[in-house]
Parts: structure tokens; C-alpha cells; sequence
């Protein structure tokens, strides 16, 4: 469910893969790969040196700078979606091919290019309605969004 | 996108039901990157291991190939997660050697060939310059690019299965011209000598330019060596493993090395670079000493990744003659079947096996179940002489680090990083 308001911004980009989710952020600088990164029995980032070290991506909304890394992922997100600890949906500065060839297998909503620039707009916590069909992602504020429920 | 005949009657179903479901995400895929149309791929090179599967994508594979998928193009594996002789021994779980039979005999039903190697372009698949492949493996995918001027996207297991059932890829990314046009001009002012050397800078400017539609043109501008750099094919397989590996870049031009980089000129096309970047003497010890042990003793030492020629079979072969690896130290060399058979028969396998080393063929160790591994022998520092195994191995668990491979030979007979700790014990 979305709040019951305006959103505190929008973001705006070309066409996605994926359906319509709306769920919480969890926002990287770090690039990301599920075979660099992730521990992915419980989908929590395993590598020592990532910004998001010990914690969960499972049905969060990961935002994050770019692909990292090799092929695997593609894979990957399928096995994750399947065991569900895989995450909503990505949000990437910057993807490649690999990452949305796994995206369109697991049936997992992946945008890119998003304007404003998504890391700088969207913090860990916000309440975010992805639409890949219509290339927007709607933010929502977490404190905010706390306050309106109270 | 622009469909052909053929492709509309893919589509529809009319040429069977797994040609549809493969164009149906190849249309999906090529939409998102704005595709005008396809073209057809000379050959596909396929990952499909089970640690990267799981039971979802091997199930996914069967369903491919249960509803009639066949390969249209020559389809090559890339490696597994086990070497069927040494699983057992190594304690690796039967799940994951159950679902390798799987994936093997769905591939026999696809009519894919099981070469299990991530240097099939060393081994098998020569792309000649302006062929269309796809390929997976980022390894592979970046000599298809830059060594042999083919073209290629990053094609993972999916999607390169999808291209072995319609015989094309969506074009875009590194299929047109625009796109293999340098962005990044790279000056080094370092003498790489070795395929760890060229390792290190791949690692070093891969760090720096860490995006897929990024290409880098490195010039190479030492006046201790004005000849400019004179590497072997197996130096630029480490470069551009570690290239793809740090960067996940698809591409990079070498000036005056590089088929579409007689000049600079002509590795960007006319255009300006966006980035200038200079790589200052002393760059590569320093990227090596990035990565630093947390102990000084050394749990396992990995050569191959990528896969080993036979050349470099022979190099750590003269390494390990009349050596032995330190009992608390486990070695092991990763190569393909074709590689081990030669080295076999010219006798470098028994040098290294003698010093204590496994070989293993058909595999590569980060896709070995590497956590699981680790956790079994209580692996935790993992020393090796690729700087792309360096970096994926951390993600699993261990502390890796990164040297030549003269030092990796050394350590592991010592056990130790240091030279002079617990030098005495060498008996297994």
C-alpha cells in the first residue's frame, strides 16, 4: 500500500522489466552482484568491504550505483525469488545486460537512469512505488510516513 | 524492435514453444536497452553451473528442454561447480554433484557441447573479427570484444541459452559500432611483465572505471620500455578477466595491440575521451598490497582462474619441481579437460601432483561452492596469483590475497607468507 498523500518526489526514466511493487528502500553507493555480495541462503551481504555489510536485501527495494561483477547474478535471482529471500525489485544508477536478463527470468522489477539521480533522492527506509511499464518510481519519506500513521 | 518473418513465427509458437519463451525475454531484455532489431550470433558459450542455478534455474533448463530446446549454433559450456572425480574427496555436498548430472544431461538434450572451460576461445571457439557471438562468462566476453575484435554482449546462462534456442541476440550494446568506441583514456606508466602483472592493472583500472558501458583505451607510455608492451595471449586473458572482473567491463582497446585500436585515433573514433587517467610507476606493487593476509599462515593457494593454458601449466609445473606444498596448505590448479590431457602426456601434471598439488579439470574454484568448501576445511586465507579470483573469493567468506606467481608457488611450500616462520615442518 502507498501512503495516503503526495509523494515527496518522483523519479522518472525509460520503460522497465517487471510489475508494479510498492515497498521499503534499502539504499547502497556500492555496486552489486549476488556472487560478489550476498550470502544467499538468507540474502544478506556477505562481503566485508560492501556498505551494506550484514544486512538483508530479502522483499526490500535495492537501491544501489551499478552491475558489478560477472554472469552468475542472472541466475541467481531466479533461485532467490523462488527460496523468497530474494528483493523486491533493484533500482540501479547504471545496469547491465546481466542483471536484467536475470531480472526478466525471475520476473523481478528492475529500472535504470533514473532522474533525479535515485542514491542522492532516496534514503534507506523511504516507502517507494516502483512502475517499470511507466518508468517511475514514486518516493515517500520514511519519518514522514511514520507521523501520517500516528 | 523490428521482427523478421522467421522471428514473428517464433513468436507465435509456430517453430515450437522454446523458441517463443526464448524470444518472448530476449524482446523484454533488448526493449529495455532500446533494440531496434536482432542479429544473428555465429556461436553461444553457455554458464550454467548448479551453485549459480540452484535447484530453480536447473528446473527452469529441464523445462527449456522438455518443451523441445534445441541448440540452432554451436553452444560451449563454461565450467561447473564439481570435478565429478574429486567431488566426493573434497566433501562437496551430493546435492550439488545431482544437480550437475542434471544440468549434463539436459545439455546433451540441447544438444550443447560439455567442453566445461571458461578459455574455450583458447581452446575451442576462435571468433573471428566482426562476428556476432554470444557469449557468457565476462571473461570470455572481453577477449571476444577486444583480442579478436567479435562482438558481444555480457550474455549470462538465461540469456545465452535463450540465443542457443533462436540462434540471435538482441542488437545492442556491444554489437554496433558507437558503443566500442573508447570513452577512457588510460596512460600507464608502468611495465606489466607478467599475466599476474597484467592481472594488477586490469584489477587497478578496473577499479577506476567500474561501468559496463565504459571503455578504456590504455596507452602505454614508459621510457624505460619504448618498445611498449609485448604481452602473451595468456597475460591479456588475466588482463581482461580482471578487467571484467573489477569493472564488469565488456571491452578495451590497447593502442597499437588491439585490432580496433591502430591508433588512438582510432580507439575513440574521432571523439574526445571523458576520463583521462594515468597509472604512475609503482601502481602494480601497490595494487598487490592491497590485499593483505590477516595471518601468516596460508589455508589454500588457487592457480586458474581463468582456467589454465597449457603454457601456464608448464610455467608452475617448472615452479613446483622438486618442491613440496606444506601440509597444513591445500593447492589446487584449475584447467580444462583438453589442457590436462596435453599436460598429462607431457608430464607436467605428475611435477605438480608429486609436489602435493590437485589438479582439477572442467571446473574453476569460485563456482566450487566456495562457502561451503571453506567451511569444511576451515579455509579462510586463500592465496592466489589471479587478481580475479582475489576479488570474487571475498564475497564468499575468505581472505584473499593476491601475488605473483613465483610467491604463490613459494608460500605454499612454506605454508607461510613470511620466510621465516615454521619453515621446519615440510612432511605430509
Amino acid at each position: 500500500m502507498t501512503p495516503d498523500r503526495p509523494p515527496d518526489a518522483e523519479l522518472r526514466t525509460t520503460p522497465g522489466v517487471g510489475p508494479r511493487v510498492v515497498g521499503e528502500a534499502i539504499v547502497s553507493r556500492h555496486g552489486f552482484s549476488a556472487r560478489y555480495d550476498l550470502d544467499r541462503e538468507r540474502g544478506v551481504f556477505s562481503r566485508e568491504a560492501h556498505d551494506l555489510f550484514g544486512e538483508s536485501l530479502v522483499g526490500k527495494v535495492l537501491v544501489c550505483d551499478t552491475a558489478k561483477g560477472g554472469i552468475a547474478t542472472s541466475w541467481m535471482l531466479l533461485d532467490m525469488a523462488t527460496r523468497d529471500v530474494a528483493p523486491l525489485a533493484i533500482l540501479f544508477r547504471t545496469t547491465n545486460p546481466v542483471m536484467v536478463q536475470g531480472a526478466v527470468l525471475a520476473g523481478l522489477p528492475m529500472l535504470h537512469r533514473l532522474s533525479p539521480d535515485p542514491i542522492e533522492t532516496i534514503r534507506t527506509g523511504d516507502r517507494l512505488e516502483v512502475d517499470p511499464a511507466a518508468g517511475t518510481v514514486r518516493v515517500w519519506r520514511a519519518a514522514a510516513a511514520s507521523e501520517t500513521t500516528r | 524492435m523490428r521482427l523478421t518473418a522467421e522471428e514473428e513465427a517464433m513468436l507465435t509458437g509456430r517453430l515450437g514453444e522454446a523458441p517463443r519463451r526464448a524470444l518472448e525475454q530476449q524482446l523484454a531484455v533488448g526493449r529495455f536497452f532500446g533494440a531496434e532489431d536482432f542479429v544473428p550470433v555465429a556461436s553461444v558459450h553457455l554458464a550454467a553451473d548448479a551453485e549459480a542455478m540452484r535447484e530453480a534455474g536447473v528446473r527452469s533448463l529441464e523445462e527449456m528442454v522438455a518443451v523441445g530446446a534445441t541448440a540452432r549454433v554451436t553452444t560451449t559450456l563454461n565450467p561447473r561447480s564439481v570435478d565429478f572425480a574429486h567431488a566426493e574427496q573434497l566433501g562437496q555436498e551430493p546435492h550439488y554433484i545431482q544437480l550437475e548430472q542434471r544440468i549434463l544431461a539436459a545439455m546433451e538434450r540441447l544438444g550443447a557441447l560439455p567442453l566445461n572451460t571458461c578459455v574455450n576461445y583458447q581452446i575451442v571457439s576462435q571468433a573471428r573479427f566482426g562476428e556476432h557471438v554470444a557469449w557468457g562468462d565476462t571473461g570470455t566476453v572481453i577477449w571476444a570484444n577486444s583480442f579478436a575484435g567479435a562482438r558481444s554482449n555480457f550474455e549470462a546462462g538465461p540469456a545465452a541459452l535463450h540465443a542457443a534456442i533462436t540462434g540471435r541476440v538482441p542488437r545492442y550494446g556491444y554489437h554496433l559500432p558507437e558503443q566500442r568506441l573508447g570513452t577512457t583514456l588510460v596512460r600507464v606508466r608502468e611495465a606489466p611483465r607478467s599475466g599476474s602483472d597484467w592481472g594488477a592493472l586490469g584489477c587497478h583500472a578496473g577499479r577506476l572505471v567500474n561501468d559496463y558501458w565504459q571503455v578504456p583505451v590504455f596507452v602505454f607510455d614508459n621510457p624505460a620500455h619504448p618498445e611498449g608492451p609485448q604481452p602473451h595471449a595468456d597475460h591479456l586473458k588475466q588482463f581482461g578477466a580482471a578487467l571484467a572482473s573489477y569493472g564488469s567491463l565488456a571491452m578495451y582497446h590497447v593502442v597499437g595491440l588491439t585490432p580496433e585500436a591502430r591508433t588512438l585515433g582510432e580507439a575513440f573514433g574521432g571523439r574526445s575521451p571523458r576520463r583521462d587517467l594515468e597509472v604512475a610507476p609503482g601502481t602494480l606493487e601497490r595494487t598487490y598490497a592491497t590485499f593483505q593476509p590477516e595471518q601468516d599462515a596460508v589455508d589454500v593457494v588457487v592457480f586458474g582462474t581463468p582456467q589454465l593454458s597449457l603454457h601456464e601449466f608448464r610455467d608452475l609445473a617448472r615452479l613446483f619441481a622438486g618442491k613440496r606444498v606444506h601440509a597444513r596448505t591445500r593447492v589446487f590448479l584449475t584447467t580444462s579437460d583438453a589442457v590436462k590431457a596435453l599436460a598429462d602426456q607431457l608430464g607436467y601434471t605428475r611435477v605438480v601432483e608429486d609436489a602435493g598439488a590437485t589438479v582439477l579439470t572442467g571446473v574453476c574454484y569460485y563456482i566450487m561452492t566456495a562457502r561451503e568448501l571453506a567451511e569444511r576445511h576451515g579455509f579462510r586465507t586463500l592465496l592466489t596469483d589471479s587478481a580475479k579470483l582475489a576479488n570474487i573469493v571475498a564475497g564468499y567468506g575468505y581472505n584473499p590475497v593476491f601475488r605473483s606467481s613465483e610467491e604463490c608457488v613459494a608460500a605454499a611450500v612454506r605454508g607461510a607468507f613470511a620466510d621465516s616462520v615454521d619453515s621446519g615442518e615440510v612432511t605430509r
